[in-house]
């Protein structure tokens, strides 16, 4: 094709300045700002060095905040990658029977709730007087097992954890799945005439063959624990106390509660640090396969 | 065979089990949704006596519709704006065997390693510094810019698979490039364009954290943060904020119904959560 040099450079144009404008310029301020002092009022900059670091490291919340962070991603892996994967495993093998498309839609539909509208329908869920929860523990005639839920500072982070799980397992699935029906059926036909069960063949030849996917899914799931927030802001909005505190969470209510920006801009650095290695990790196999 | 017969009917009766764990929640707010809230204090397991469908009228009424249309409005002008701009960049990417391209394709991909959350704080004073803050733009400004990366990564990928006799054809006609993007390329990859819109559809539409922020009158919100506003307005009119949370997640929902297959093959191309 006949055309001027430059002519790719002006479709690649207003995409990148808005990638440059809007993304890098404002994860490189956030850097420069973590040594600051600064206000949302004002435009005045002091320079702290690494005040900000410290006084983050040092938080009475930050081991709080990692607790329930590492909680929240290591629940994550066992439920929805773990239960999840086997879930799809189940949807995709001979036993399923021929509902298999309508439970698996079935199980991502939470997906498709935005995060306020699951955090606020599982607020009256746990609701202590007439939730979901206890009402039906009483009527089970186990009042005994009623809790305060979210207004228990040793159950609150559990609970949301618990309404993530709900949300998202099914999400993992439906990947999970899709991956598994791109394994060549010869492959597993191959596997069960040479005498291989099951099981054998869903660990020996499904699993293996996935297992892009499936590490592109525990990468996103990682990434999604660390960048925590709304599911915390709906329900306990980091309480009781600072019980169920997060990263996220920190960061929004320093820079928009407590005007101490350059505290926020420490968080997201931290928080910048660890999904940045993770996600190069899943930019690196998620281009090495078909996935 | 019988052994067969017996494991489906264990399996499936984990998939109904798992089914109801789904659907237990969602059915108690629907049920509740449809009672007065005396009705609802009594026992919130019982189901009404009269199905009350004000609630729905009223949540619709009290704001939601105004969140609605708001969330129309951003989630339209996203959607446009990350179509075009991301099928433009892809098809400069992969037609012209430009220079630097891969580099290009780096950096724009590198985006998507960056969360919102830390581009917050200076976006914030970056919008209030161009004079968009509180505006429509004060979102989709960053919506655009967050989810050009991940429509690039997927339209370049099926780009790059389109025969070049096609384009060929096109310049013996006389066709500019620009003639050959809209003529040729744009039709021919209806399939990932649909994917691609559906997926940020469902981000955009769902997104709380830029929206919380970037938005402040209630005149502009958009129904994520709208909903958590409404839960202040109303106070103990639980009722009706039931029927308000299952208005605003419907939309999603009955699409995902209708279009599952766009939505499984634009999830699974690349996945991100959130």
């Amino acid at each position: 094709m006949k055309t001027r040099k430059s002519t790719p450079y002006l479709y690649m144009l207003p995409g990148c300045l808005m990638v440059l404008f809007f993304v890098y310029i404002p994860v490189i301020a956030n850097c420069v700002y973590s040594f600051f002092r600064l206000s949302s009022y004002s435009a005045d900059m002091k320079f702290v060095g690494f005040d900000n670091y410290v006084r983050f490291f040092t938080n009475d919340t930050f081991w709080i905040m990692i607790r329930n962070n590492v909680l929240y991603c290591v629940i994550s892996l066992i439920v929805q990658v773990g239960f999840g994967t086997v879930i799809a495993l189940l949807l995709e093998s001979s036993v399923a029977g021929r509902f298999r498309n309508v439970f698996r839609n079935i199980y991502y539909i939470p997906a498709l709730i935005s995060l306020t509208a699951v955090g606020l329908m599982f607020t009256y869920v746990y609701e202590p007087n007439l939730g979901l929860l206890n009402s039906a523990l009483k009527a089970l005639g186990l009042s005994g097992w009623t809790q305060a839920w979210l207004g228990d500072s040793k159950l609150a982070i559990y609970c949301i954890i618990a309404m993530s799980q709900w949300q998202f397992t099914g999400y993992i699935t439906l990947l999970m799945v899709v991956a598994f029906q791109n394994v060549p059926n010869d492959y597993i036909e191959a596997a069960a005439i040479d005498g291989a069960g099951p099981v054998r063949r869903a660990v020996s030849i499904i699993l293996p063959l996935a297992k892009e996917q499936f590490l592109v899914c525990t990468i996103i799931t990682v990434i999604g624990a660390f960048k925590l927030f709304t599911e915390v802001y709906s329900t306990t909005a980091g309480g009781p106390g600072n019980s169920s505190q997060v990263l996220g969470l920190f960061l929004y209510q320093n820079a928009f509660l407590h005007d101490d920006l350059g505290m926020a801009a420490a968080t997201g650095v931290f928080i910048f640090v660890i999904t940045m290695v993770l996600s190069i990790i899943q930019l690196r196999v998620s281009r090495s396969g078909e996935v | 065979m019988t052994k067969k017969k017996t494991l489906t009917i264990l399996v499936n009766i984990l998939f109904i089990f798992l089914a109801l764990i789904i659907f237990l929640p969602m059915a108690w707010m629907l049920v509740n949704s449809l009672k007065t809230n005396q009705e609802l204090f009594r026992n919130s397991l019982a189901l009404p006596a009269v199905p009350q469908f004000i609630n729905w009228v009223n949540a619709w009424n009290k704001g939601l519709y105004k969140y609605f249309g708001n969330s129309l409005i951003v989630s339209g002008c996203s959607l446009a704006g990350i179509l075009i701009l991301s099928s433009l960049l892809a098809y400069g990417l992969t037609r012209f065997n430009a220079k630097g391209s891969n580099v290009i394709f780096l950096i724009v991909l590198g985006g998507m390693a960056l969360s919102e959350q830390v581009a917050l704080v200076p976006l914030y004073k970056i919008l209030k510094a161009i004079h968009v803050y509180n505006t429509y733009f004060a979102v989709i400004l960053p919506y655009i810019a967050f989810r050009i990366p991940f429509t690039v990564f997927l339209m370049r990928s099926y780009f790059i698979a389109i025969p070049k006799e096609l384009e060929e054809a096109a310049v013996v006609d006389g066709y500019n490039s620009l003639q050959i993007f809209q003529k040729i390329i744009v039709p021919i990859s209806k399939p990932i364009f649909a994917s691609c819109a559906i997926v940020c559809l469902n981000h955009v539409w769902n997104e709380f954290l830029f929206a919380n922020v970037f938005l402040e009158s209630k005149e502009l919100m958009t129904i994520p943060i709208g909903l958590m506003t409404f839960k202040g307005d109303l106070r103990a009119d639980y009722t009706v904020m039931l029927a308000g949370i299952i208005i605003a997640s419907l939309p999603m929902i009955v699409l995902f119904l209708c279009m599952s297959k766009q939505f499984v093959r634009g999830l699974t191309a690349g996945a991100v959560k959130g």
